[in-house]
Order: structure tokens, then sequence, then C-alpha cells
């Protein structure tokens, strides 16, 4: 989901403001091609800083247009064994053979933010948490998808259980391959959204997330973070490593 | 072509309505940021064995791209909903386009296939209503599949329709080509045709085919 058409520019690890704003004025200077800049001339759109401005905002407005449309109760369409997809893409802004792989034993998820039991989480202790799982369709916002089947802590149960804030905003996700993202909440209680501890792929497979993977079938891929490592609960907008480069927010399916 | 109405009774070509130049000359702006846009989107995920020109296309790389993609796509649905609205309420498409009987359209066909470059002013001959007509449509499909890629959670039973979320893509790059195949022709013929295209932004006709009436 997130290997694609990068900018050749320093990459962005953590969120400050100040860079983000550079980094949108560049983005979107770069997305100005030849073809673009011949119709923008004859319109008389004459900086493109103002266009840079305007896509942000309309992307912006494109966020509240797909919050309004979405329906927390609409389940996305499940699909049988028989259908998933095999083997299921690899998918991240780096090469496969990067992935990180994480000793399950020692592995902590920590917590952060609006949210009243803060402890760390083992993996054990998650396994013993209610458990489901699904079979969806996970939509690239470079076009492809792919079926996969995750199964897990669905996020709500999860949420409600660490005592989050689930009038916030928005849920983070910090992860070990220093990728992040974030979801509102409304996304984050849909129940289909999942604290994933298995995945695609043959036992023992660690590629795809391992040891726990946010699956949110009502985003596109890119929100569906892998190797997290730390969630957060907050008010303030926490923007996401794709998301800070100029990909949608919002980004539902 | 919407005429004015007072140039009606003496016998003058008629020109195009303001309104239909305003909302062409937008729709060409969105048109061509739609597909431009499109085709570095389909590049980053080809359904065939080829990829666009980067250079020929909008947006300088995937996320630029989608930036354009989904901005332009409001004017293009905003802008084509008034172009419909005014066709419908002016009377525009009842007496210019949607005249498209057997009759008229096809006992007539070979006759103004050989002379469409002739191109009567203040009349649409059977093979423009039928372009005219169908490239409405294409844009109409274009924008439902787009909405069935854009959200085959949320609107699921209209990406069914189409047969799924690939299929969907696939019936969205058929429309962009029927699209580009009509562009392609309407720009062709629009520049061969002495002073169509500055007819269609002063909203003068033609005037070899102004005399002639």
């Amino acid at each position: 989901m997130r290997r694609k058409e990068r900018p050749s520019k320093p990459r962005l690890k953590e969120f400050q403001p100040q860079i983000e704003r550079i980094e949108r004025r560049l983005f979107l200077k770069q997305g100005l091609s030849l073809g673009a800049l011949t119709l923008l001339s004859a319109c008389n759109l004459k900086d493109d800083d103002a266009v840079d401005r305007l896509l942000w905002s309309i992307s912006r407005w494109n966020d509240r247009v797909q919050a309004a449309l979405f329906d927390p109760q609409r389940l996305a369409p499940t699909y049988t064994e028989a259908e998933i997809t095999r083997p299921f893409p690899f998918n991240a802004y780096y090469e496969e053979p990067l992935a990180p792989v994480i000793d399950g034993s020692s592995y902590r998820l920590s917590l952060s933010g609006r949210i009243e039991d803060k402890q760390s989480w083992s993996l054990q202790d998650l396994r013993a948490l209610p458990q489901a799982s699904q079979i969806t369709r996970q939509v690239c916002v470079e076009g492809w998808s792919a079926i996969g089947k995750w199964g897990g802590v669905p996020f709500r149960q999860f949420l409600e259980r660490i005592g989050a804030d689930l009038s916030a905003r928005y849920v983070g996700f910090l992860c070990a391959d220093k990728y992040s993202t974030s979801i509102d909440m409304a996304t984050a209680l849909h129940p289909q959204t999942l604290l994933a501890l298995d995945f695609p792929g043959a036992p023992g497979e660690t590629k795809y997330g391992y040891p726990v993977k946010v699956s949110v079938p009502t985003k596109l891929g890119f929100k569906n973070p892998k190797f997290v490592a730390e969630i957060f609960v907050t008010n303030d907008y926490p923007g996401g490593y794709w998301e800070n480069l100029g990909y949608n927010w919002f980004s539902g399916s | 072509m919407s005429q004015s109405r007072a140039s009606e009774g003496q016998g003058e070509a008629r020109g195009h309505a303001l309104f239909v130049r305003v909302t062409h000359w937008i729709n060409a702006f969105a048109v061509l940021v739609m597909i431009g846009s499109g085709w570095r989107i389909y590049n980053a995920s080809p359904l065939f064995d080829f990829r666009f020109i980067p250079e020929l296309t909008v947006g300088g790389w995937l996320a630029g791209a989608l930036a354009w993609h989904f901005a332009a796509m409001w004017l293009l649905v905003v802008n084509g909903v008034a172009y419909l609205a005014y066709g419908f309420a002016s009377g525009h498409f009842w007496r210019d386009l949607l005249r498209i009987g057997p009759i008229s359209a096809y006992r007539n066909l070979r006759l103004e296939w050989t002379t469409l470059t002739m191109h009567g002013v203040g009349e649409y001959n059977p093979v423009q209503r039928i372009l005219y007509t169908g490239v409405v449509g294409v844009l109409a499909l274009l924008v439902v599949s787009g909405v069935a890629i854009w959200k085959p959670v949320q609107f699921q039973r209209l990406t069914a329709f189409f047969g799924g979320y690939d299929e969907a893509r696939y019936v969205h790059f058929y429309a962009m080509t029927a699209l580009c195949a009509f562009v392609a022709l309407h720009v062709t013929l629009a520049f061969s045709v002495k002073g169509v295209l500055r007819s269609m932004i002063t909203g003068r006709p033609p005037k070899a085919a102004a005399s002639k009436e």
C-alpha cells in the first residue's frame, strides 16, 4: 500500500508543523506538470503557491465530505476463503527485505494521549481479549486491491477497555518501521476496524505487520498501519507519513 | 447550439448562448485536468501492458495527480449539472440535441456525413446530435463509475452494479477512452471548420456559413 512514486527530497520522519508546511508547498509545486502549467496559465492562475493552497484546502474539504458520507454502521463487503488473494501483495514505503522483524515475546504496545489506562500491552495480553476475524478487500490508493484475512481484537472493544476518550477526534498510530498514520474516531469505532494479530500469508511470516496491525476495511490501505508500536488518542490533527506529503487524510473507501 | 432569439426572425445565423460557451470552456478545463491526472493515477497501477507518457500527465506524482483529480471532479460535476439544468430548462436540448429520432438521424446520415465539415450554423446535424448527446452520457458514466471506485464500501451497491471494484476500474478506463476519442474528433473538427472555434468563444456565428443563410 505504501510503496509508490515519491518526490525526490528528504523524507519527513516526525510531525513538525513548520516542515510540514514547507513539504506541502514542495509537493504541489512538483505537481505542476507542463500540461497543468499550460492549462493554468490559460486560466490566469499565475503563482503556484495559490494553486497549492487551493488543492490543499479542497483536500480538507474532501475530508469533510467523506466523513459525512461515512456510515458508521455500513459494513465493508466480506469474502470467502476461496476468494483470498494469494500471495497477498506486500507494500510499504520501503522494499520488502527492509520490513522489520519484531520479537513477539518482548513486544509491548504503548499507549498515550487521551487514554485512562496507559499501561502497555504484551502480545499475550492482547491474545487474551475477545478475538474476531474477517475476510475483506484492501484497496490501495494506487488502484489495485487484494482480499485478505485478518484476525484480532475489535478495535472498539480495545479502545473501551483502555478507557480511551471516545469523544476525541483522532486515533494515531506510530509504527516500528517509522511509518505513521491516523484515523477519525468514527472509523476507529466501526465494527470492522480490527487490532489485527493474525495476518495474510504463511504462519510465522512477519512482513504483513507482525505483531500488531490495524485493519481498517473502510479506508484505503495506507490507512492500515503495520508493525504498530504506539497508539495515541488526540484532538490535535496528527497527520501521517503519506498524509503529510499530500495524500488525502480521510481516504475512506 | 443555443440561438439568440433576437436574431431569429431576421434570417441571420445564430451563435452559442453565453451560458453554453462559459460551461463549455469550464468543462474543457475540467476534462483535461481529469484525463491528465487520471492517466497519472492509472500509471501507479496499470490495467493494461502500457503506461501513459508522464510528460502528458497532470500532477507530477501520484499524490499530486489524486489531488488534482479529486479537486477537478467538483468542477466537472457542478459545471455539468449547471449545464444540464440550463439545457433542459432553456429548451436547448429539446430544440437542438435530443431530436435523434431514427428517421432524422439515419435517413440523412450519409448526406450529413459528407457535408459534416460544411457545418450548418444554428443547427446540429444528426451526427453532431448523436455525438454531443453521447458525450454527455460518457461523462455521466465516468462520474458514476468514478464514484464506484472512490467509495466501494459506502456505495457498494453501485460498485456491485459495475460488477465489482476491479470491473468498475475497467469501465472508468473504457469511458475515458471513449471521451478521448470524442475530444480528438471534436478538436480536429473545431480547428478544421473555419470560424467555429471563434464562435464558441465570442458567440458570433462563423461568417462563411452565416452568409449562406
